[in-house]
């Protein structure tokens, strides 16, 4: 949630901080952030601009002036649906959804989202869960982050997971691929995230 | 034909019916899916969120697997289609991600060559079955139905339309089942996609656009192509009703029950059982006998 900032409109060049906008310049499809001519067709295509605190167009405005506090604090970055309607009407070619993705990571990486808020741990959760068994298995997932974020909620949704169960729609046993497979799998995911966290730490001395 | 079948966690879990229309549907047109072995998720558009890197990991196995295979990739949940597409496309244009990727997947003896083609089931019905085949296999037209389209966002963005499909050619295959197509200009907007269970009030304003518009164009039943906006726009409809006062009641059914309710198969084949707002034959009766101007 956007901080109010009413009281400073002015940012000084020591509060700053550039290391973002060189991240997403550094992500596939957020090259071109400084060719962005501000023109807001993002945010006109986006279905959930109405929503957003800052539209896309400003999020991108921000990140590359060093607004970083104002842009991994807003709400914006988490409505993005990823529906690819603003990366497909972009005039800069910039892939705005990517841009978005790269910026939730960012939060997401520095803890920067409210306690028991269920988009980041959504995704943290369907992560845990594809790192044991490969595949997701919905009611699970659901049932987890419901738990960790809202669990009172469980009172108004249980008919759906019953009505879902009536007509052999919920499916109890845990979706796995097979066992060696599942193994080599989370090696090769915690190999790269070993090697993009040791990439990432002389740049963090350097900054 | 036979195709390798990439599955997706949904068409295992909550949407079964979409899987058992789907192989009942290529089973009528005497094309082969066979299951790709050992898949595993495509990490879905959540994956990135955390870690890009991963993600791609996670959708190039399955690229790797099916190179092993052979034949062409078969995904039905617009998701899945996506995200290997995209894989795809960003491993062929960033050199240093695909060499981080190489280099993970020959950590466990598998290896990507980007031969693999990734295709959509309404691709491969416009394409290489074609309207015309699918018309002669008809038994029992859907005269009298008033069907909408909805293909939702990752079938059309960012790359079908950019293979020269676009949305109009998409809808060829409802006037070939014998059903009226309405007109329905919101058919690739977004259905609110997750925000359905995390940020409710904008999730379900989302699939509430939908479904209204198509209620406001008379349409019987809103036809979708994508497993998750097959949920949000049926599972939710009571909640949309009680949220904004508006009955919305409409069936959702997935492409494939559609298409095999006029090949003829049966609701038992087609997961028609499974659907929580049911599609009854009558739908085409009632909708003529609802629009025409009452007797008296």
């Amino acid at each position: 949630m956007a901080r109010p900032t009413f009281f400073q409109k002015v940012k000084y060049e020591k509060e700053l901080k550039r290391d973002l906008a060189a991240e997403i310049v550094a992500t596939p499809g957020g090259e071109k952030i400084f060719s962005c001519l501000q023109c807001g067709t993002c945010g006109s295509a986006c279905p959930v601009s109405v929503y957003m605190d800052y539209t896309p167009r400003r999020l991108i405005g921000m990140v590359r002036e060093g607004f970083k506090q104002e842009v991994v604090t807003s709400f914006a970055i988490w409505l993005c649906t990823s529906c690819y309607e603003c990366t497909v009407r972009c005039p800069a070619g910039i892939k705005v959804t990517d841009v978005m993705y790269a910026l939730k990571r960012v939060a997401i990486r520095e803890g920067i989202y409210p306690r028991r808020f269920p988009v980041p741990v959504l995704a943290k959760e369907f992560i845990r869960m594809l790192k044991g068994t490969g595949r997701t298995n919905e009611f699970w997932l659901v049932l987890k982050v419901v738990l960790k974020t809202a669990p009172l909620k469980l009172l108004t949704s249980w008919p759906l997971g019953l009505r879902l169960w009536q007509h052999g729609r919920l499916c109890l046993m845990s979706a796995r691929i097979p066992k060696p497979a599942t193994a080599d799998l989370r090696r090769m995911l915690e190999s790269v995230e070993a090697g993009d966290a040791a990439e990432a730490r002389p740049q963090a001395r350097a900054a | 034909m036979a195709y390798t079948y990439f599955p997706g966690c949904c068409m295992h879990g909550f949407a079964r019916h979409c899987q058992d229309s789907l192989y009942a549907v290529f089973g009528a047109l005497g094309l082969e899916l066979r299951e790709l072995p050992g898949w595993n998720c495509c990490g879905a558009t959540t994956y990135s969120s955390v870690d890009e890197h991963q993600a791609f990991v996670l959708a190039a196995r399955d690229l790797a697997l099916a190179e092993q295979v052979g034949l062409e990739v078969v995904a039905p949940c617009t998701a899945c289609y996506m995200v290997l597409k995209k894989t795809k496309d960003f491993l062929g244009r960033y050199a240093d991600l695909r060499a981080l990727i190489d280099r993970t997947l020959s950590t466990a003896g598998l290896r990507y060559e980007g031969r693999v083609e990734i295709r959509h089931p309404l691709e491969i019905l416009l394409r290489d079955v074609g309207m015309k085949a699918l018309k002669s296999k008809v038994k029992k037209p859907l005269r009298g139905w008033n069907v909408a389209p909805y293909y939702g966002c990752l079938i059309a963005r960012p790359y079908a339309l950019s293979e020269g499909f676009s949305l109009e050619a998409f809808d060829a295959f409802i006037p070939a089942l014998g059903a009226n197509l309405v007109d329905f200009e919101l058919k690739a907007r977004c259905c609110g996609g997750s925000l359905t269970g995390t940020i409710e009030e904008v999730g379900h304003r989302l699939a509430y656009i939908i479904l209204h518009q198509a209620k406001q164009n008379n349409a019987d039943a809103l036809v979708t192509v994508c497993p998750l906006c097959q949920l949000n726009l049926e599972a939710y409809q009571g909640k949309i009703k009680s949220r904004y006062g508006d009955d919305v009641t409409i069936p959702i059914p997935y492409f494939t029950q559609l298409i095999g309710m006029a090949l003829g198969l049966s609701d038992q084949a087609l997961g028609l059982g499974k659907l929580l707002v049911p599609l009854r034959w009558d739908v085409g009766e009632r909708g003529l006998a609802a629009r025409e101007p009452a007797a008296a």
